[in-house]
């Protein structure tokens, strides 16, 4: 199988006053059905790498294959359909479209996609709502969600496009604790169903819920491991309302 | 994206502001209905004109006496005295393009009729006037050729004149005197109005033209005009080179040698009366012009901001696969759908507008299609162009940045 990540010697130098290097030389490599965090302090280039992964950003130099595909070197507009066909973003500030039914903002990678392989796009939008456990909730608008229904909006629009890929930028960092373990629950969840799952996080607990947990500093990998004992954020959440009784 | 997804994501984007969509459309709304307002006043205005003028008569043609000028010294158009009886018979003789003829010469004076008196203008003319300038009788007949040849002291009275002298009965067979010769009424025209040029036409008696010239002014031959209609409007021109190679002929002039008459036809008459409307019309289209860019910039304007608040809905969608050419087309049809309804809100509020001035201030306005048409073909433009920019923007914004925007 080919893996859906491969990166070597990818760098990325911004020209500020002074050339600041943001990543040095990054060697990643993810296989399909991988769940990794990407861990680091602010500085340490996790953002960067994330923009480039992303395909929202290009590296100076190096290399990058998404699903085989070499993609450092593509145009905007290439890259545009990149991450439409083969990546599913979730940010840390939902960043839905206000006044916009769920459902909508679910559609919304269906509606740029160029092709006829989701020709029922609402079916397919409510399907992963309903995945995320909020089919009856289609019709609200984002103000009329909590923050957790929101992420959960959020995530059922990175699944609609069936992407190679999910990348979650600090998909809990707006989020209290036991949303946070219900949100975690839901990504592990995903990925026992196959997903790939990418989180970028600057918090060591949630790094404990995935299964491999790549550290940078500094632009670049200083620690690439198998999580030794992975939580479960299911037990974890249920064990939290019996102890805090919320 | 598809283009009803674009329409519709425009309209949800418009409805969420509603105040502000409807204060931006405000500029567009006034450009275009003033422009429509403006151009429904000069056609109305020139039909009214076509009617005024068209009401003086069918395809007529005027022949008056030309310049006068003796030792270098002109002295002013009908000041010369070239027209005769012979050059009204000459061209109802030879004009084959031209089917009435009347020579007319005036008298003004006190008329006196059924115990009162009046000042007007008796006009000796030939029974081809009636036809020259289409007016009917409204009681009695015109004068006949034997009472022409006769000079006959018969006159058919203007509306004015019979409403003055005889306000309680028919004026037919009544005897008037003019300028102390007695005369029989033998009708009544029918009234006609002010012209063009504001006189009333209806101030006048008709005469034959050889009773006025032999026994008002005494002079056997010179007329002052001839009245002709050419056989139908397309032969005005070519009558006019008729009539003028008779007048010529018969005045003996020679190559080079200027008329001493001229001939106006109608159309020049339209035309002189239309290009002074038109030059008024397009003084206010110019005006109204200035309005729909002062409108185009109120959308420009609103587009830049919406732009910057809505930074993060670009990033979002840009971050799930838009296109640069997607947020281009999206903003664009946005302000073009802004500028559109403003558009088809002014067509609105001009029908209103023509229709108060129709009804409450009496104008003729005429709202031509077309001119609907172009005024929302330019509001769209307005939208297409003053779009743009903004739109252009927007397409160019960095995802990673309109992420982060705050």
């Amino acid at each position: 199988m080919q893996p859906v990540i491969q990166t070597s010697q990818l760098r990325k130098t911004y020209q500020l006053a002074e050339p600041v290097h943001a990543l040095r030389s990054v060697d990643i490599t993810i296989q399909p059905g991988e769940f990794v965090s990407i861990m680091g302090a602010s500085g340490s280039g996790k953002s960067t790498l994330m923009n480039i992964i992303g395909c929202l950003d290009r590296p100076t130099s190096g290399n990058y294959k998404l699903d085989g595909i070499e993609v450092s070197g593509m145009g905007r507009d290439q890259r545009a359909d990149i991450r439409n066909q083969k990546i599913g973003f979730v940010f840390q500030g939902f960043n839905l479209l206000a006044r916009t039914s769920a459902l909508a903002n679910v559609e919304l990678p269906l509606v740029y996609h160029r092709g006829k392989a989701f020709r029922n796009s609402a079916q397919r939008a409510k399907k992963c709502l309903e995945r995320v456990g909020l089919g009856n909730r289609m019709d609200h608008h984002p103000s009329q969600l909590s923050g957790g229904q929101q992420q959960r909006v959020a995530i059922a629009r990175a699944l609609v496009n069936e992407p190679t890929l999910i990348l979650a930028d600090e998909p809990t960092g707006n989020l209290d604790t036991r949303t946070s373990l219900d949100i975690m629950g839901l990504f592990q969840e995903l990925n026992e169903e196959g997903a790939t799952i990418l989180i970028v996080t600057h918090e060591p607990e949630i790094a404990t819920y995935t299964k491999r947990c790549i550290e940078m500093r500094d632009g670049l990998v200083v620690a690439d491991n198998q999580v030794e004992k992975q939580r479960n954020a299911r037990t974890d959440l249920a064990n939290f309302t019996t102890v805090t009784g919320i | 994206m598809k283009l009803w997804k674009l329409l519709e994501a425009a309209r949800q984007s418009l409805l969420k502001n509603k105040t502000r969509s409807a204060l931006t459309m405000f500029g567009i709304i006034i450009g275009v209905a003033a422009v429509i307002v403006m151009m429904a006043m000069g056609t109305g205005a020139q039909k009214n004109i076509e009617e005024r003028i068209s009401s003086m008569g069918t395809n007529l043609l005027m022949i008056r006496n030309g310049t006068n000028s003796r030792g270098g010294v002109s002295r002013g158009a009908g000041s010369s005295r070239s027209l005769t009886m012979e050059d009204a018979d000459a061209i109802r003789r030879e004009a084959n393009l031209v089917v009435a003829v009347s020579p007319t010469v005036s008298v003004s004076g006190q008329v006196i009729g059924g115990g009162k008196n009046w000042y007007t203008q008796a006009q000796g003319v030939h029974m081809d006037y009636l036809y020259n300038r289409s007016w009917d009788l409204t009681e009695g007949s015109m004068f006949t050729d034997a009472e022409l040849r006769a000079r006959a002291k018969v006159a058919v009275l203007g509306s004015t004149v019979a409403e003055n002298l005889f306000p309680d009965q028919s004026p037919i067979g009544q005897s008037i005197r003019i300028r102390n010769v007695p005369f029989k009424v033998i009708g009544t025209l029918e009234k006609k109005g002010q012209s063009s040029f504001g006189r009333d036409q209806d101030d006048l008696i008709l005469i034959p033209v050889t009773t006025a010239l032999f026994r008002l002014v005494g002079d056997r031959q010179w007329v002052s005009d001839i009245y002709a209609s050419a056989r139908t409007i397309e032969d005005t021109e070519a009558a006019t080179e008729q009539i003028t190679e008779i007048l010529r002929r018969n005045h003996k002039l020679i190559d080079g040698q200027e008329d001493d008459f001229n001939i106006r036809t109608q159309t020049e008459l339209t035309e002189m009366f239309t290009s002074t409307t038109a030059a008024l019309t397009q003084l206010l289209m110019w005006i109204a012009f200035v309005s729909l860019i002062v409108g185009g910039v109120g959308v420009m304007n609103i587009m830049l901001v919406s732009v910057t608040e809505r930074t993060r809905e670009i990033g979002v969608r840009v971050s799930v696969g838009a296109r640069g050419s997607d947020i281009l087309y999206q903003f664009l049809i946005e302000a073009i759908a802004l500028s559109f309804t403003g558009g088809v809100a002014g067509v609105l509020l001009s029908w209103g507008v023509a229709h108060f001035m129709e009804t409450q201030q009496g104008m003729t306005m005429i709202i031509e299609t077309w001119v609907v048409a172009a005024a929302l073909g330019v509001s769209v433009s307005i939208g297409l162009i003053f779009g743009l920019f903004p739109a252009y923007k927007a397409a160019q914004l960095d995802p990673i940045d309109a992420l982060r925007h705050e």
